[in-house]
């Protein structure tokens, strides 16, 4: 019996490729009086529902997605957040 | 000569590569749909620019799941020619075609202009008209066209003499100044290893019909026509 799955993901800049839209943020914020702020960087985040039989087999596509679609491994690191939840009756998947 | 302009939903540029090859060159010319999966009469084949799928989630990056896709990597290894322009290149990358990846540009701004351009290769199909070190103007209009790979990448790039173009000065010369958008090493379009399948952000297109006032671009269509002279219609 399969389960259902929340998945949160997060896609982000590899720290070597410069992010011209965090920094364009950064001088925005500090416009608006907040001087400390700093090393702003813009990432992705994607959520989704998954069924797969257990945890690891969700957790294996989901790594497998992230690494085919969602994220581009030469430019982008990503990290997923996965919880079961409440299994939906009748629920047409 | 027989080119295919694949067309995906978003693509824009695909009648201005069909109005060169065919118009200009009088090359048969076939648009190809994004759901089509024979490339088999085809010798060239390319990927025009625009905003495939919106560009949503990044450029490039659902367009390398079109049914087409998998026709163009077969035509690929195969050594048929593949020509990515803009977007076309943004999904070669994507879709592993092409090292490296093509992000925003370093001033955040959409840059539509012309460029100057120095040849780095002279001996593929793609170049073989150009004169050695020859400096070209061509139009480039992106905002995701900044060039990066990994410092490993980069030296692998270069010892495989993969770099084809880069933005230089009108004189030649390779500068910070002259990168109109942050790429690394001022590159503007590789090929890979074994040359026929090339990717620029440049169009050369939109500058090969006298008519338009320039045909720097139109020697990368001659240079194909000629290094190929069998196929040629």
């Amino acid at each position: 019996m399969s389960k259902q799955y929340q998945v949160q993901i997060y896609v982000t800049l590899r720290p070597s490729v410069l992010d011209p839209a965090g920094t364009a943020m950064r001088a925005g914020i500090q416009q608006l009086g907040y001087q400390d702020v700093s090393d702003v960087r813009i990432g992705k985040y994607i959520e989704l529902s998954l069924r797969a039989p257990n945890e690891a087999a969700a957790r294996s596509q989901v790594d497998r997605l992230c690494d085919q679609l969602l994220a581009n491994p030469v430019i982008e690191n990503y990290r997923f957040e996965l919880a079961e939840s409440a299994a939906r009756v009748g629920a047409s998947l | 000569m027989k080119f295919g302009v694949i067309v995906f939903p978003g693509s824009n540029c695909d009648r201005d590569v069909a109005t060169v090859t065919r118009g200009v060159f009088g090359q048969p010319t076939r648009m190809v749909w994004h759901q089509e999966t024979d490339l088999s009469d085809l010798d060239v084949v390319v990927l025009p620019g625009g905003f495939s799928y919106g560009d949503y989630l990044r450029c490039g990056a659902l367009a390398q799941f079109a049914p087409v896709m998998r026709a163009v990597r077969e035509f690929a290894q195969r050594g048929g020619y593949v020509l990515g322009v803009c977007n076309g290149f943004q999904i070669l990358t994507e879709a592993g075609l092409l090292p490296g990846a093509l992000v925003r540009n370093r001033g955040l701004h959409f840059v539509c202009e012309p460029v100057a351009l120095r040849l780095e290769r002279t001996d593929l199909p793609w170049t073989r008209q150009y004169a050695p070190e020859a400096v070209i103007t061509l139009p480039i209009a992106h905002g995701e066209g900044c060039y990066y790979a990994s410092p490993e990448l980069l030296a692998e790039l270069e010892a495989h003499r993969q770099i084809v173009f880069r933005y230089c000065t009108a004189a030649g010369e390779v500068s910070a100044a002259s990168n109109p958008n942050g790429s690394l090493a001022n590159i503007a379009g590789i090929c890979n290893r074994s040359g026929n399948v090339l990717g620029l952000m440049p169009h050369p297109e939109r500058a090969a019909d006298p008519q338009l006032g320039n045909t720097d671009g139109a020697k990368l269509f001659a240079s194909l026509l000629s290094a190929v002279p069998a196929l040629v219609a």
